[in-house]
């Protein structure tokens, strides 16, 4: 039988084709970008929209590693460690809550009562919608920043523990009942190791969401931070400082996500997610 | 949100390189500012049109709901022309290399912009204090002026970045709070208990200009239409009757105010009704000493960006054929020629 090395449904592309197709549209993108960048720059050289790679390493060397005149701190690690703060803040805090309300709600049906119709209903409102009233109720400082990511991602982490639990099979629980566990042996021994695995699962996809909520609430009222520096610059159409920023911002993203991914399967090698 | 995806239109509108000037249509963008709504009702009662076809070509004038975005947009080349104030036409589209003319002076700020505080009676009570504003903004300009005029520096507040959007209602809500904004934000912020206005723009009179700019190298055609239609309107405007009683009503409704709110804020803008005072005020003496005000401002604040070594890097040309800046690389010009055409019925 023949082999097909790229098309077709049995194709078996071998590792370097793997690379050099993953690598393809990064090469294309950077191509274009690279292209029109030069078009406008020849005509133009103060054109601001698409500065050359050149332009974008100043901005990063003035940003990243020279003091700011005014302030003398270093302005991107200052924003950078900022928002980090504020997204792990918000970020671990849902954690911490959803974990504990969806592994309650999920086992003890009375909490399931209480708890599933707020906890849904919580979920679907739209974060951005009250971010207004969050700012004006918490203040402009940190404090409605972490709450707007929370608000934002707490409800879904807390259905997604909910589903989990309410899935593990009953008779598990009952067999650990007849073994003589109590019941907050039977939580935090029997049921919270099973579901952190997933909680470590939720998180990662999260974490998009709370980037978005976070550079949302930077760009509403803020003094430092990532996406504050993105709408400051933005008044001059500083795109020289804007791009290097979006791609330090994937960058960490990425970063997140994968130390993530290794505790998962450092953790729990017996998860198969 | 639409700020992203603001963001993405402009990188779209960025691929295609600026269009060629040759043409019989034409672009212009405006955002919503008490001293700009005339260009609604300039567009929307036929003026425009009528000026358009008097100079064989036809412009579309489109609302852009961010004032920001609006520029950015007339610098990446999607707008022939844009309303914006003399600040920024010298930060966004001149030292980003677009050669941008001042083609009309329509009004300047003359209290429409302003320092609030609470708890506080003076600037000197600033100090110390968080400020909200919109950093970079003709707020921040006015925030700078006041400071220097009290002795005191920038280093002695805390700067908040704040969206416009918000700014009036986050400044209420907070109990020491201080706030640097433009109307209508301003009244609505003045509205609050124990609210001072320590500072506005009436002592430091025409130095926040409202203006139409337009691409220095658009035909003539098409600033011969911006002029006659401003002008008409400016006409209408001030005329003391039932159709200026009306055409105020159209603008304060399009404004989203009631009639009373939309005159409070012109009081407070010094609006150019007669061209030839537009004339007068861009070939007098204090023009040239407010753009050195604002340039030096900018270039301090790193709105120059980073290539520029002094503030001489971009040139801005006066009517008397002066220039502030590099004479070689003038960006921005300020020209009283179709001003004065108004004035004298000649456009």
């Amino acid at each position: 039988m023949r082999r097909y090395l790229f098309f077709g449904v049995h194709a078996d592309p071998p590792p370097w084709l793997r690379r050099l197709a993953a690598a393809l549209p990064f090469v294309l993108l950077l191509a274009l970008y690279l292209g029109a960048s030069q078009l406008r720059l020849a005509e133009n050289p103060d054109d601001k929209i698409l500065p050359s790679l050149a332009q974008m390493a100043d901005a990063v060397q003035r940003l990243a590693f020279r003091p700011d005149p005014r302030s003398e701190e270093y302005v991107m690690l200052k924003d950078t460690t900022s928002s980090l703060a504020r997204l792990a803040l918000g970020v671990g805090l849902s954690a911490a809550t959803g974990l504990l309300l969806g592994l309650n709600m999920g086992l003890f049906p009375g909490m399931g009562a209480v708890l599933l119709a707020i906890v849904t209903f919580v979920s679907i409102v739209p974060p951005l919608a009250i971010l207004p009233i969050l700012f004006i109720s918490l203040g402009v400082d940190e404090l409605a920043k972490v709450a707007l990511i929370f608000l934002g991602i707490f409800p879904l982490i807390t259905r997604d523990i909910y589903n989990t639990v309410a899935a593990l099979p009953r008779e598990q629980i009952t067999k650990a009942l007849s073994l003589g566990a109590n019941e907050l042996q039977l939580a935090y021994r029997i049921v919270l190791p099973q579901v952190m695995p997933r909680l470590i699962e939720t998180v990662r996809l999260s974490l998009g969401a709370a980037w978005l909520f976070l550079i949302a609430a930077e760009a509403i009222a803020s003094t430092d931070g990532l996406g504050y520096r993105i709408f400051l610059v933005r008044r001059y159409l500083a795109m020289d400082v804007i791009i290097p920023y979006v791609l330090w911002i994937t960058l960490l993203g990425y970063l997140i996500d994968w130390l993530l991914r290794l505790a998962l399967r450092r953790l729990y090698p017996w998860y198969q997610a | 949100m639409h700020k992203l995806i603001g963001l993405i239109a402009l990188l779209a509108a960025a691929a295609l390189p600026g269009a060629a000037l040759a043409q019989k249509s034409f672009d212009v963008c405006w955002s919503h500012y008490t001293g700009w709504e005339p260009w609604a009702y300039a567009d929307e009662k036929g003026l425009l049109k009528k000026w358009a076809a008097k100079n064989g070509i036809s412009v579309k004038l489109t609302l852009v709901n961010d004032y920001v975005e609006s520029i950015n947009l007339y610098t990446a080349g999607k707008y022939q022309a844009c309303a914006m104030t003399n600040m920024d036409a010298l930060t966004i589209p001149a030292v980003g290399g677009i050669d941008s003319t001042a083609l009309i002076v329509g009004s300047f700020s003359n209290g429409n912009d302003g320092i609030v505080i609470k708890k506080g009676a003076a600037v000197k009570d600033l100090k110390g204090r968080k400020i909200k504003l919109v950093q970079f903004s003709v707020s921040h300009y006015l925030l700078s002026r006041a400071l220097a005029l009290n002795g005191m520096r920038e280093r002695d507040v805390t700067l908040v970045n704040t969206s416009d959007a918000d700014i009036a209602s986050l400044f209420l809500a907070e109990r020491d709070g201080a706030a640097v904004t433009w109307n209508p934000m301003l009244l609505k912020a003045r509205s609050g208990k124990d609210v001072t206005l320590i500072f506005d723009s009436s002592k430091t009179p025409g130095e926040i200009i409202d203006l139409m700019v337009v691409k220095s190298n658009a035909p003539d055609t098409l600033k011969k239409t911006l002029a006659g239609a401003w002008y008409e309107t400016m006409a209408v405007m001030s005329g003391q009757d039932k159709a200026s009683r009306d055409a105020l009503a159209f603008m304060a409704q399009k404004a989203g105010g009631t009639l009373a709110e939309f005159e409070a804020q012109i009081k407070t803008t010094r609006m150019f009704y007669k061209a030839g005072e537009a004339a007068a005020f861009v070939r007098g003496p204090e023009l040239r000493k407010t753009m050195e005000y604002v340039r030096s401002f900018s270039f301090e604040h790193g709105l120059y960006g980073q290539g520029a070594k002094s503030k001489d890097a971009v040139g801005i040309a006066f009517p008397d054929g002066g220039t502030l800046g590099n004479a070689k690389n003038v960006k921005l010009r300020f020209d009283a020629v179709l001003m004065q055409a108004a004035a004298d019925a000649k456009l």
